[in-house]
């Protein structure tokens, strides 16, 4: 399924957002050396859609915190928007995360201690953006949270948190979303609901996206798809 | 650099959730900086009031003081007014009941005081006294010991007075002096009638002048200095008194700040370990944050500034409650206050006690809060990786030398002198640190030693105690370092008043007769003979002055070099010396030989007591050339001794030889053993009756009064222990609380799996008894050791161990602990299950 007009998708896909070379990430733990992630390597280009899928234990996760800078590979490269993300400190990866990336994770990860409006302005204020809450109120709006402005997440249900948290996503205007089981945590509907926000909001800002899922379904709404096992990639499904 | 808009943006929005649970963990310092501003508000309040107070703290613009006889026409022709005060130590006795004690006579002449007055009860009684003829005024607590009132009356040598007043306040002295030698004041014109200043009675005679406003007194004292040296005159003047009482006071203070101190720095053990838990709560908003791209610096700068803020206002909190404290303070203490001492807020007091409780609690704070920095952003992805979690922060080792300096920088504000300062930095260390190893090392041990055989309540509440965000470290070392503070003091008032007490036991001599004249001395020993006590040491002394030492006398001595000098006051001082050929029990030789006088043109060897000799550095074989009644008297060195003065004896820096002093004017001390109070009691009024001039120190009067001091003393130290005590139980209830909702849900899974209220209140108590007596047993473990040491180089008393005040101290801080766990896990025990599998 293409989101994105098939003319336009071919023409973006020769220009990569994201890179990844050989990359390999091993755990020491005692004596024993553990690789989570063996010679990992594919392309995402600008306004694609990527699945990765695999089953519990396989590098999914560590693949995508690799990817989108939160962690650093043991050896292999990514190159992120044209950054390589090994050679930066932890503060430039932050930065880059800034300006350049949006999170959505299984697990919410709101702020307890803001509103949700409050939450959606923090990657706008870190930019110093004036118009913060202005966009913020709007992005929640779009999810249709104009009325849950001033709660707190504890307030309110996993679904409209998720809802937070992808408005939060697409409050920096990121060029790459990651998102890490986004409906992991949520009942059928909701999960469906939620989905398809993801994928109206990444078309509509032209973002590329890239989620972990063990859900087929959902990895088939991805323009490709990579499957990894034991950390080694089993194989890549162009859709 | 670090975006603080932002940063405090998201501090002001993050304090909306967690102020409350912050202010909790900052809680702990709020006793410490209590304590903190109270004492140092009260001794700035005590400063002032010396200074306000001077002139009524002497009673007059300039007093002279010698020990002999002495006039000054000259300075009394300038004086608007003069007075005379004769002071020494007598026996007085009370007629009413039949006994007598040893007192402070002071024989007054004149207006004294100047400024001021006595304050006696009834107000009357201090415009009786003035009217002369046979009144006195008596120090209130003496009266109160023999149940005396006013218009009873006194014997004072051979003459016998109405009392017209009771003394509350006497310029110059507080309760500890009163306690020691209760004062006495009678007409000057009785003291001859009195017969009790005769031949070697230590007396001192006072000079009391007031001047006309526009006198240059400093240019007086100028002219004038030389001589009085010379006479061995001591004078004191407003502003010397105001020097030497501030100087003193200063001290007090400053080590009651210290003690203050210490309860801060527990307060902040309290808060770092509160923060740690804090900084465990925040770590997915900080992996969160570093996700969105927030720089670590900032994050740390977000919680930064909350515990600023909350840091803040627990140092107001303290700061106010401090503010209030200070009314108690002249009460607690009373005894010790030379003037009265007004309360008011001293804002220097509330700056500085503020500005220590955020920087210091900050410090401690910033050692868990480092760890922020270490947070992984994989922590968003993987909540439950360890390696994505808290690493050690490189920075923590900076902020412990900060914090070690603070305490250096503190202490050396206060006590002014850097060896002082470094005991006192590492005193703190060691007690901090052994506590703090002390406890790690039980939590180790109860991890690898705990029986599986152990039955299950017992098992699971030590379980608890290394349950995750228990504090159960911190709260070792906080309620230990407490306990070990009041263990000590119990342990170290025993083991002083029982180094007394224990003279008794060994058939050392108990009472001791002194100033007795040559003609009397025949006439005691009869009569105690007749009581069939003995006579254990006849002492006759002789006074004497110091004339030279090797050739130099005491102006060569002062045209010498600085350093090599030797002390002035050694040839101010009056020597009183006895003769004799033998050691007594109470001395030791440690070089040299007791060389007698064999016959007349022999050289003379005198035996110096060893401190004595070291401190003035007088060698062996040194030639000491004494002033005896104004006869030189060429001596020697032969010897030196070691002295134990805390035996009840007469003790001699200088002791000669038999023979040589046989014909010099002289009085005699005799020393003997009683059986019993009782009979103590009968000879001391026997001989006070029959020989009026002769003063009498016994045993049970040392012991009451060292009772009467240590526990003035002791109950100073308690009230300021009480603070540490009091910031262990802060700890303690903010550790219960922050674990409270764990506790519950740790409850509820016990009840789900069937376990009876009876067991769950069985864990929750043992669990606040092992707490409690590790704590205390950790506390008194420490108070042991410093006991151990103070005892043995401080005191130099033998150590003995002292269980039962040990026990008290143990039984008292356990119960406390368990009480406190108790009424907080009622409230726990009350959650309903439901509740829980909801949230």
């Amino acid at each position: 399924m293409f989101l994105l007009g098939k003319d336009k998708y071919f023409y973006l896909k020769s220009m990569n957002v994201l890179k990844v070379d050989n990359l390999t990430k091993t755990y020491r733990s005692g004596n024993r050396e553990l690789t989570v992630l063996d010679q990992v390597n594919f392309e995402v280009a600008i306004g694609d859609t990527l699945s990765i899928v695999g089953p519990s234990g396989s590098g999914k996760t560590t693949l995508l915190g690799l990817c989108a800078g939160l962690d650093v590979a043991s050896s292999g490269s990514v190159m992120l928007d044209g950054s390589a993300l090994e050679k930066m400190t932890e503060d430039q990866r932050a930065a880059v995360r800034n300006q350049l990336v949006g999170f959505i994770f299984q697990n919410f990860q709101l702020l307890q201690t803001l509103t949700a409006l409050e939450n959606v302005m923090v990657p706008l204020e870190l930019k110093k953006r004036k118009d913060a809450k202005d966009k913020a109120m709007e992005l929640l709006e779009k999810v249709g949270l104009a009325d849950r402005l001033t709660h707190y997440p504890n307030q309110l249900s996993g679904g409209e948190q998720q809802r937070v948290s992808i408005a939060r996503a697409f409050a920096n205007e990121p060029k790459i979303l990651f998102a890490d089981e986004p409906t992991g945590n949520l009942d059928t509907e909701t999960g469906e609901m939620v989905e398809n926000l993801i994928f109206q909001l990444n078309e509509e800002e032209g973002t590329t996206l890239i989620l972990v899922t063990h859900d087929l379904e959902l990895a088939a709404r991805t323009h490709q798809s990579i499957h990894i096992k034991g950390g080694k990639l089993q194989e890549a499904i162009n859709g | 650099m670090v975006d603080w808009n932002w940063s405090l943006l998201m501090a002001k929005r993050d304090l909306r959730k967690t102020g409350g649970r912050l202010i909790l963990f900052i809680s702990a310092i709020v006793t410490g900086i209590a304590a903190l501003v109270a004492v140092t508000s009260f001794g700035d309040n005590l400063s002032n009031d010396i200074d306000e107070q001077a002139k009524e703290l002497l009673g007059a613009d300039l007093s002279l003081r010698k020990n002999q006889p002495i006039e000054f026409p000259e300075i009394e022709t300038q004086a608007d007014r003069r007075a005379l005060e004769v002071n020494f130590a007598s026996m007085v006795y009370f007629p009413k009941v039949g006994e007598s004690r040893l007192t402070q006579v002071r024989a007054l002449e004149g207006d004294f005081p100047f400024y001021g007055s006595f304050e006696t009860l009834p107000v009357s009684g201090e415009t009786e006294f003035r009217k002369g003829a046979k009144r006195a005024l008596v120090e209130k607590t003496l009266m109160a010991q023999f149940g005396a009132v006013v218009g009873d009356s006194i014997k004072v040598g051979n003459v016998t007075l109405e009392i017209v007043g009771a003394l509350q306040k006497v310029p110059g002295q507080n309760g500890i002096t009163a306690t020691v030698a209760p004062a006495v004041y009678i007409p000057n014109d009785q003291l001859e009638a009195s017969g009790l200043v005769q031949y070697g009675s230590r007396v001192n005679y006072i000079h009391y002048f007031q001047f006309p406003e526009e006198f240059d007194l400093e240019a007086l004292i100028a002219e004038k200095k030389d001589q009085w040296d010379e006479d061995k005159v001591r004078h004191e003047t407003v502003q010397s008194q105001k020097e030497d009482t501030g100087r003193s006071f200063e001290n007090l203070s400053n080590f009651l700040v210290l003690v203050a101190f210490i309860a801060v720095l527990l307060g902040c053990v309290g808060v770092g370990s509160a923060i740690n838990v804090f900084v465990k709560e925040k770590l997915p908003s900080v992996a969160v944050l570093r996700c969105l791209g927030v720089r670590s610096k900032e994050i740390v700068a977000v919680y930064l500034v909350q515990i600023v803020i909350m840091g803040l206002f627990g140092s107001l909190l303290g700061a106010a409650a401090g503010a209030f404290l200070q009314f108690l303070l002249p009460m607690v203490f009373s005894d010790f206050l030379p003037v009265e001492v007004s309360v008011q807020i001293s804002w220097r007091a509330v700056i500085m006690g503020t500005f220590t409780g955020v920087l210091i609690s900050v410090l401690f704070a910033l050692i868990p809060l480092l760890k922020i920095r270490k947070v992984s952003p994989m922590m968003t992805l993987r909540p439950d990786d360890p390696s994505a979690g808290l690493g050690k922060d490189p920075l923590r080792w900076m902020v412990l030398g900060a914090i070690v300096l603070f305490i250096l920088g503190f202490s050396f504000y206060l006590l002014e002198e850097w060896d002082q300062t470094f005991w006192f930095t590492g005193f703190v260390i060691f007690a901090f640190g052994s506590l703090w190893l002390l406890a790690l090392g039980i939590m180790k041990a109860i991890r690898k030693f705990l029986p599986i055989s152990l039955n299950y309540p017992a098992r699971q509440a030590l379980s608890n105690l290394y349950r995750p965000n228990n504090q159960t470290v911190s709260l070792l070392a906080t309620i230990g370092l407490g306990t070990a503070m009041i263990g000590t003091l119990f342990f170290i008032q025993n083991q002083l008043l029982d180094e007394v007490r224990f003279a008794d036991k060994e058939d050392q001599p108990n009472m001791l007769f002194f100033d007795i004249q040559s003609d009397q001395v025949d006439s005691m020993k009869t009569v105690l003979a007749e009581d069939g006590l003995p006579i254990l040491q006849h002492v006759p002394i002789v006074t004497m002055g110091l004339a030279e030492v090797n050739g130099l006398t005491r102006n060569d001595n002062e045209e010498l070099e600085d350093e090599e000098q030797r002390s002035n006051s050694m040839y101010r001082r009056e020597f009183r010396v006895t003769y004799r050929d033998t050691l007594i029990a109470t001395e030791e030789l440690t070089a040299g030989s007791l060389i007698p006088f064999e016959a007349e043109g022999d050289s003379i060897f005198v035996s110096m007591e060893e401190g004595y000799a070291e401190r003035n550095r007088v060698e062996l074989g040194d030639e000491v050339v004494f002033n005896v009644q104004g006869r030189p008297l060429t001596t020697y060195v032969g010897s030196f001794r070691k002295v134990n003065f805390r035996k009840v004896s007469t003790n001699f820096l200088v002791v000669f030889p038999d023979k040589v002093l046989d014909n010099a004017p002289k009085f005699h001390v005799l020393i003997t053993r009683t059986k019993n109070d009782q009979e103590s009691a009968d000879i001391q009024n026997k001989m006070v009756r029959q020989f009026p001039n002769v003063s009498v120190v016994n045993l049970s009067m040392i012991v009451e009064t060292l009772e009467d001091i240590l526990g003035k003393i002791s109950f100073v130290i308690q009230f300021m222990a009480l603070f540490s005590i009091l910031t262990g139980v802060l700890v303690l209830i903010s550790s219960l609380l922050i674990s409270k909702f764990q506790r519950i849900r740790e409850n509820i899974l016990l009840r789900t799996i069937g376990a009876g209220r009876r067991v769950l209140l069985k864990i929750n108590a043992l669990e606040y008894l092992f707490l409690g007596s590790l704590a205390a047993g950790g506390g008194i473990l420490l108070s042991v050791l410093a006991a151990f040491l103070l005892s043995r180089y401080v005191f130099e008393i033998s150590f003995r161990m002292e269980w039962g005040p040990l026990l008290i101290v143990f039984v008292l801080i356990t119960l406390l602990t368990v009480i406190l766990g108790w009424i907080n896990s009622l409230s726990i025990l009350k959650a309903k299950t439901m509740d829980i599998l909801r949230s």
